[in-house]
């Protein structure tokens, strides 16, 4: 991986991922995740459901990138992800993370169109960027994996106060899993945007809706 | 949008918790909205209590107000990783093209938080006296490197035992000229002398 793809990807870029909790702040507030065991379970959850969905299409987006004719091909992609995220409060946080990096990407790759509009779905962006920043489909498809794991694990140490080594230890112990799910979602690439899996959780699908109802929330999903 | 591509003015107001940012922001609401069609973005824990304190100043509409939530990093939201924001302040360009100022509220944070020049064109620090007297000498970037400090409360210093001269003469030793003004929101409701610098801060 390059410098560049590196400096794209880390989370420290500035692309507004730690607004987002993907649905773990209402798994706290709902007392569904209260220790370290119940964040290896959500996130195993996400990897077999949300984040296998994710890496498919950041894979698919990264692959299209590459190939004339993306802004079709980006169209079906964006209404195939929406058709595969049944909570509303999920698509507008996708959107918005979509938009964090392409705005990102906008002052970093100078003069890189992205023939995705100003605010795509996240995996749509990702798969995009990782494009144009000399990167394959299956390295898109690891960081959507990866994203969907360590952005919910995150949000957990500072919501329960989470040891954030034994977190981070956590996460390696899916490193395995992620790699594999990158795997397949690389196999993904170049099929009709419709092939693409379309695994889902109730309990992801509800709990963000949920989230919007609290008065009091630190994240905006 | 860059501020410096940015065609409304924003104005960032930042300081620790309870020291009267949301306050300062109604104040200037109701002195400022005779003649400045104004928008503000909260962030972080926004209730509808500080919602039902901005209505009440009777002159900002819910529809103006924008709030981010910061993911439990304030000063992250507005000066390391400002996208949120940005968005936040854009949709309210978008969707009141008349605006003629956006303040941006930060978190309640510490002394070390600021804003980033790629958020906000100046910013108020605001800090008040029953935090202790000694806090400006503590310095940190919001005491010495905000384009105003605001020490607010004032009508609080004989019940806390602060002596605004030792805070006045401290804040001065570091702020290389910067200005600096005291207020209380209970005898001076409408914040005068701070809503008089955002006017000169603002382009006619």
């Amino acid at each position: 991986m390059n410098a560049l793809l590196l400096l794209l990807l880390d989370s420290r870029a500035p692309a507004g991922a730690q607004h987002h909790s993907g649905a773990m702040e209402a798994a706290v507030m709902a007392g569904l995740v209260t220790d370290l065991t119940g964040v290896e379970n959500f996130c195993r959850t996400r990897l077999r459901t949300s984040a296998r969905v994710a890496a498919a299409f950041a894979a698919a987006a990264c692959y299209g990138a590459e190939r004339p004719g993306f802004s079709a091909l980006a169209a079906e992609l964006d209404a195939e992800f929406e058709a595969r995220t049944p909570s509303e409060a999920t698509r507008t946080a996708s959107r918005q993370l979509g938009g964090g990096l392409i705005r990102l990407a906008r002052s970093v790759l100078k003069g890189a169109d992205l023939d995705l509009g100003a605010a795509p779905h996240h995996p749509l962006a990702l798969g995009a960027v990782v494009s144009r920043a000399g990167g394959g489909p299956e390295l898109a498809a690891r960081a959507a994996a990866l994203a969907a794991c360590a952005g919910p694990a995150s949000a957990a140490v500072r919501l329960l106060g989470l040891d954030p080594f034994a977190v981070h230890a956590m996460l390696a112990r899916l490193a395995p899993g992620i790699d594999e799910c990158a795997a397949d979602a690389a196999r993904c690439a170049g099929q009709p945007p419709a092939a693409l899996p379309a695994d889902g959780a109730p309990a992801l699908d509800l709990l963000p809706d949920y989230h919007l109802t609290a008065e009091v929330r630190l994240f905006a999903s | 949008m860059h501020p410096e591509r940015a065609l409304v003015p924003r104005i960032g107001i930042g300081g620790p918790v309870g020291s009267g940012k949301t306050a300062l922001v109604a104040a200037l609401c109701r002195t400022l909205a005779g003649t400045t069609a104004i928008g503000v973005v909260t962030n972080d824990i926004y209730t509808t209590e500080d919602a039902d304190f901005l209505r009440r100043a009777g002159v900002l509409p819910d529809e103006r107000i924008r709030a981010v939530q910061t993911g439990a990093c304030p000063h992250t939201a507005i000066r390391d990783d400002i996208s949120a924001n940005l968005d936040a302040v854009e949709a309210l360009e978008a969707d009141h093209p008349g605006l003629d100022l956006i303040l941006v509220e930060s978190g309640g944070d510490n002394l070390t938080a600021t804003f980033s020049y790629g958020l906000v064109h100046r910013q108020i620090f605001v800090i008040d006296v029953a935090g202790g007297d000694k806090v400006p000498r503590k310095g940190g970037p919001g005491v010495t490197r905000s384009d105003l400090l605001v020490i607010n409360k004032t009508d609080l210093a004989p019940l806390v035992g602060a002596d605004l001269s030792v805070m006045a003469r401290d804040a001065a030793a570091v702020r290389d000229g910067r200005p600096v003004l005291f207020t209380s929101l209970v005898t001076d409701p409408g914040a005068a002398e701070v809503a008089a610098w955002v006017r000169g801060a603002v382009p006619a």
